[in-house]
């Protein structure tokens, strides 16, 4: 008995630790993913493969190939360039991104059969990525200046200690969600888990991310992400390969000139 | 059987206390059930889970994703929709519309995502915002674009800018967390802060969710509505019938426990109420009031004749036991064949009331003479006069034979000519009369804008992305454009209207490239952009299938009924056979599975029919012990539900799903007064030596007034049926209460001229 009072008022003290320095939820939850983001800094630039596999209750399957470049871009959000493999029909297609730590993203699409470069509404952040079950708010550069956060509590998640805590849109108006739930694991501060709750604040859609490998000895990047909608029962999977770090891209590279050239 | 039936009344008049206590256990014990009862409150209960129409919907949404709706209908009081106080109430409508339980998609004119060109660019946005602060230009704008736009034109929102729709799409999710009533009392809830925020507005709701609700809502209401009526009805004819309290007592007690019995071993085995099942109740205190008249009347009627009320139980028990046994029996079969219907809840009907006919049997036998055994019951002299009139009516039968015989076979034959006037009609919504909320904006929302009735057809390209293939879109676009221009076609919501309109926004919004892309690439392009500019919950995926391979047309046809939407589906199909073969597929949705359910039940209870009247059939023949009777009594058996269909044909023309149950269901009532009349004139002729003549006379002696009583207690209780707000209740009452009416019109004339025709 004695023991389990001792290990009780051990466990307190050990517990209040951090708030010690009368640190609020929110701002531990800001402090995590400021962090996180640190920890993201540097990487100058990568690209990668994405294979998207689109599934919906029955079990049928579509898929579609995409080449990813993003270049980072110091005291604002990345710019990224998405090239469409397949399907063949929008072959060559280019979506550019630059995404912005405050304000909207621009976002520009180049059409070849049309052989000219659009402008696209990045309001309307919040709907299906090429009619799967990501959004481009889901996979767009996720700037820790787009949410407000609110650390909620520790635990185990597959074997791993992590931070559960919520973030909110900023701009509400034109989110898809109200709230998130994130697992961000203690260790290296990876997205493990992130459930997305829309506007009638019911649970919408899970995300889990697996198989993160370290590239520079510093970058960690999932080879896979897997978005489960839970009202549809449909999913998508993106499978990531052939990560390559410092591939020496520069802003040439992400213009809409680029865009007409990226094939 | 003779041994048996003095042995009962013995044993029951003996062991009174015992059965009393112990066959009110039983009842105590099967009515514990009730708690177990759940509603069920789905459109599709209806249908087996092998029906094919079913599985082809329910493989269309499959790919789509399956959806019931919410829909808001808005009226301005004004007549006109644009309106900057209107068009700001709808804005606020369809943000609050998000917020419904297990809303996925919310569409209106407010959130509708109008594409335009602005210098080189594509412009996605919703067609309005602000709606308080908008200009009048802005406003003739959106009037303008609301009624040119064939996504929008008569479905959201009408020809004459009078009304307009927010249709809120809702996806049950696998678990068990989804209750309808969860979303209708949201959507209940959001229309009354509607009509508090916004008084000059008119607001009705309907959609897929409020008919699950009603369909839960419609068992209690009846039950509410018609038990007290039933019970007032029976209670009134019980008095005069039998001119006792405590006998009345007895009976309305016998009625209960069997009803409460049917209903209570209906929950111990997990059966769910349904609108059509939770008339058993009803349909059992009908039948069961009629085992108790027999039984009190013979015994009332011994007691007149100086008998000790002991005496008198045993003797009518003797004389009724028979009679009320192979009357139960008939009427359990006839209601257990409906196991045969395709439709669930039919089944559940036919076995709940087969259970309370039962126990109707049982307690009428066992309980009631225990029960009156106990009590001091006491009687008039009074029924002289009506068996008075009885006689006379025999008299007539003799005297007139002939000339009743050859008109009753005339009227037998030109009522059932009118068979050839009765339509099929199963229009869902007009299952419910005027008395729910939701039917009434149905029918506003089908006066006004496209209704609740869908064809949905699923155009498949066969190949991934074969969707933006010029030659697919053309068909397609052919195929709608076709739909248009039939004449009961509302609208249609068709893929290409969007390609149509995204060429023309990309080519600077000019009016003449409003038509398809003709290069596949390029289609697929358009597509892919206008799909980034989508926001969330207004993607294409209830249009556009995973694989960009099919597209969903979606075809409204207010109004036209069951004969109407299966000529359209047909026409359709027949369509595509012609210009798109490769296309051909066949139209699906809730009024087309409905449109085949009737023909459906009626096959699938023709099986049914023919074993209620086989077994029926040969029941007699045992029980009467003469083939020739036997046979003979099928005709006044089975004609007067054929009759019935024609007088119904002939002066009401339109039957649903209730007309599929009605032979197997009437057979087994109908035989009851054919089973007590002929057993009374086979008593006659054998028992006591009489002709034919005398025997007929002897028949109308005994039974005469007890058959007048049960058939009018009968043709009461379904025509307080008739009264159900559902309809297929209230056709089964009227039909039933008139199948009943007529064969007591066979039984008083036909069936004796007939005997005395036939049995010389």
């Amino acid at each position: 008995m004695r023991s389990f009072l001792t290990t009780l008022f051990l466990g307190a003290s050990l517990l209040s630790v951090p708030y010690a320095f009368s640190e609020t939820a929110e701002e531990k939850g800001l402090a995590i993913a400021m962090e996180a983001d640190r920890r993201g800094d540097g990487f100058i630039d990568y690209t990668a493969d994405m294979e998207m596999i689109l599934k919906n209750r029955h079990g049928n399957e579509s898929k579609r190939s995409i080449r990813i470049k993003t270049l980072e871009v110091p005291g604002d959000g990345d710019k990224s360039l998405s090239i469409f493999d397949t399907p063949k029909d929008v072959k060559g297609t280019a979506f550019l991104t630059f995404s912005h730590k405050v304000g909207d993203d621009d976002q520009w699409l180049y059409l070849p059969a049309l052989k000219r470069v659009k402008r696209i509404n990045s309001r309307n952040k919040s709907g299906s990525f090429m009619g799967s079950e990501f959004a481009y708010e889901d996979i767009a550069s996720q700037e820790v200046e787009k949410y407000n956060y609110k650390h909620l509590r520790e635990e185990q998640y597959q074997g791993q200690n992590c931070f559960v805590g919520e973030s909110y849109p900023v701009d509400q108006q034109n989110s898809g969600y109200t709230k998130r739930l994130t697992w961000t694991d203690k260790k290296e501060y990876r997205v493990l888990k992130v459930e997305y709750y829309d506007r009638k604040q019911s649970l919408l859609k899970t995300l889990t991310t697996e198989d993160y490998q370290q590239y520079l000895g510093k970058y960690w990047r999932p080879g896979m992400m897997h978005m489960v909608n839970h009202q549809t029962g449909k999913s998508t999977t993106l499978l990531w390969k052939n990560y390559q770090f410092r591939t020496g891209l520069s802003d040439n590279d992400f213009n809409s000139t680029s865009l007409k050239r990226a094939r | 059987m003779k041994r048996i039936e003095n042995w009962v009344g013995r044993l029951v008049v003996k062991y009174r206390w015992l059965f009393i206590l112990g066959l009110l256990t039983v009842a105590l014990l099967s009515a514990s059930g009730m708690r177990f009862l759940t509603f069920s409150n789905n459109s599709r209960m209806f249908f087996s889970k092998e029906n094919p129409q079913l599985q082809a919907l329910e493989a269309l949404e499959q790919t789509y994703t399956k959806v019931e709706n919410v829909l808001f209908i808005i009226a301005p009081k004004s007549g006109n929709v644009f309106e900057r106080q209107t068009l700001a109430a709808l804005e606020f409508l369809t943000e609050e519309s998000w917020k419904i339980p297990f809303s996925s998609r919310v569409n209106s004119l407010s959130n509708y995502q109008h594409t335009r060109a602005l210098a080189d660019d594509l412009i996605v946005e919703d067609l309005i915002r602000n709606g308080n602060a908008l200009t009048d230009k802005e406003i003739s704008d959106i009037k303008t674009v609301a009624l040119t736009e064939p996504l929008l034109l008569n479905i959201m929102i009408a020809g004459d800018g009078s009304v307009t729709a927010v249709n809120i799409n809702i996806i049950k999710p696998e678990d068990n967390s989804y209750g309808t009533e969860k979303v209708s009392a949201a959507a209940v809830q959001l229309k009354k802060t509607m009509e508090d925020r916004y008084p000059f507005l008119d607001i009705y709701l309907t959609g897929g969710v409020m008919i699950d609700s009603a369909f839960a809502e419609a068992p209690a209401r009846d039950m509410r509505a018609l038990i007290p009526l039933m019970f007032a009805l029976l209670l009134g004819l019980l008095v005069i019938s039998l001119h006792s309290v405590l006998a009345t007592t007895c009976t309305l007690l016998v009625i209960i426990l069997s009803a409460v019995t049917g209903l209570g071993l209906a929950g111990w085995l997990g059966i769910a109420i349904t609108p059509a099942s939770a008339n058993a109740p009803i349909i059992i205190l009908t039948l069961a009031v009629a085992d108790s008249i027999h039984i009190l009347v013979t015994m009332f009627h011994q007691m007149r004749q100086g008998v000790t009320q002991h005496k008198a139980i045993q003797e009518s028990l003797r004389i009724n036991f028979q009679p009320v046994f192979v009357t139960s029996i008939t009427t359990a079969i006839g209601f257990l064949t409906m196991n045969f219907s395709d439709a669930p809840p039919f089944r559940d009907l036919g076995n709940i009331v087969a259970m309370g006919v039962i126990s109707a049997f049982i307690y009428s036998v066992f309980f009631m003479p225990a029960l009156t055994a106990v009590l001091p019951l006491k009687t008039k002299q009074k029924y002289q006069n009506r068996n008075h009139l009885f006689s006379k009516l025999g008299e007539v039968v003799i005297a007139w034979r002939s000339p009743i015989l050859w008109s009753m076979l005339i009227l037998i034959f030109f009522t059932t000519a009118g068979i050839s006037k009765i339509q099929l009609n199963d229009e869902f919504i007009k299952y419910f009369d005027h008395s729910y909320d939701f039917r009434v904006a149905s029918d506003f929302s089908a006066e006004h804008l496209a209704g609740l009735e869908i064809i949905d057809w699923a155009l498949e390209s066969g190949e991934e992305g074969g969707i933006n293939n010029p030659e697919y879109l053309q068909k397609a676009d052919a195929f709608a454009q076709w739909f248009r221009s039939q004449p009961e076609v509302r609208h249609v919501y068709a893929f290409t209207d969007i390609m149509k309109r995204l060429n023309q926004n990309m080519h600077g919004d000019d009016p003449a490239w409003y038509r398809l892309p003709e290069q596949r690439n390029l289609a697929a392009q358009y597509l892919l952009l206008y799909e980034m500019n989508l926001p969330f919950g207004l993607d294409l995926n209830n249009r556009i299938n995973l694989d960009k391979s099919a597209t969903r047309m979606t075809v409204s046809t207010p109004n036209i009924g069951t004969a109407g939407v299966l000529d359209l589906e047909r026409r359709g199909r027949k369509w595509l056979e012609e210009n798109a073969p490769s296309m051909t597929t066949y139209g699906s949705g809730l009024s087309i599975i409905f449109s085949h359910i009737s023909e459906r039940n009626i096959r699938s209870m023709l099986k049914g029919s023919v074993l209620a009247l086989f077994l029926i059939s040969l029941i007699l023949i045992i029980v009467l012990r003469d083939l020739k009777l036997g046979l003979l009594s099928l005709l006044p058996n089975l004609a007067p539900a054929f009759m019935a269909f024609g007088v119904w044909g002939i002066f009401v023309g339109q039957v649903g799903l209730a007309v599929s149950v009605l032979i197997a269901m009437t057979l087994g009532i109908v035989v009851d007064d054919t089973v007590h009349f002929l057993t009374k004139y086979q008593r006659g002729r054998r028992e006591h030596g009489m002709n034919s003549e005398d025997a007929v006379r002897y028949a109308f002696n005994t039974v005469g007034s007890a058959i007048w009583i049960t058939t009018i207690a009968l043709a009461g209780g379904f025509t307080v049926l008739s009264f159900s707000g559902f309809q297929i209740n209230a056709h089964m009452g009227a039909m039933t209460a008139l199948t009943i009416s007529l064969a007591l019109l066979l039984d008083f004339f036909f069936l004796p001229a007939l005997l005395l025709k036939m049995d010389k």
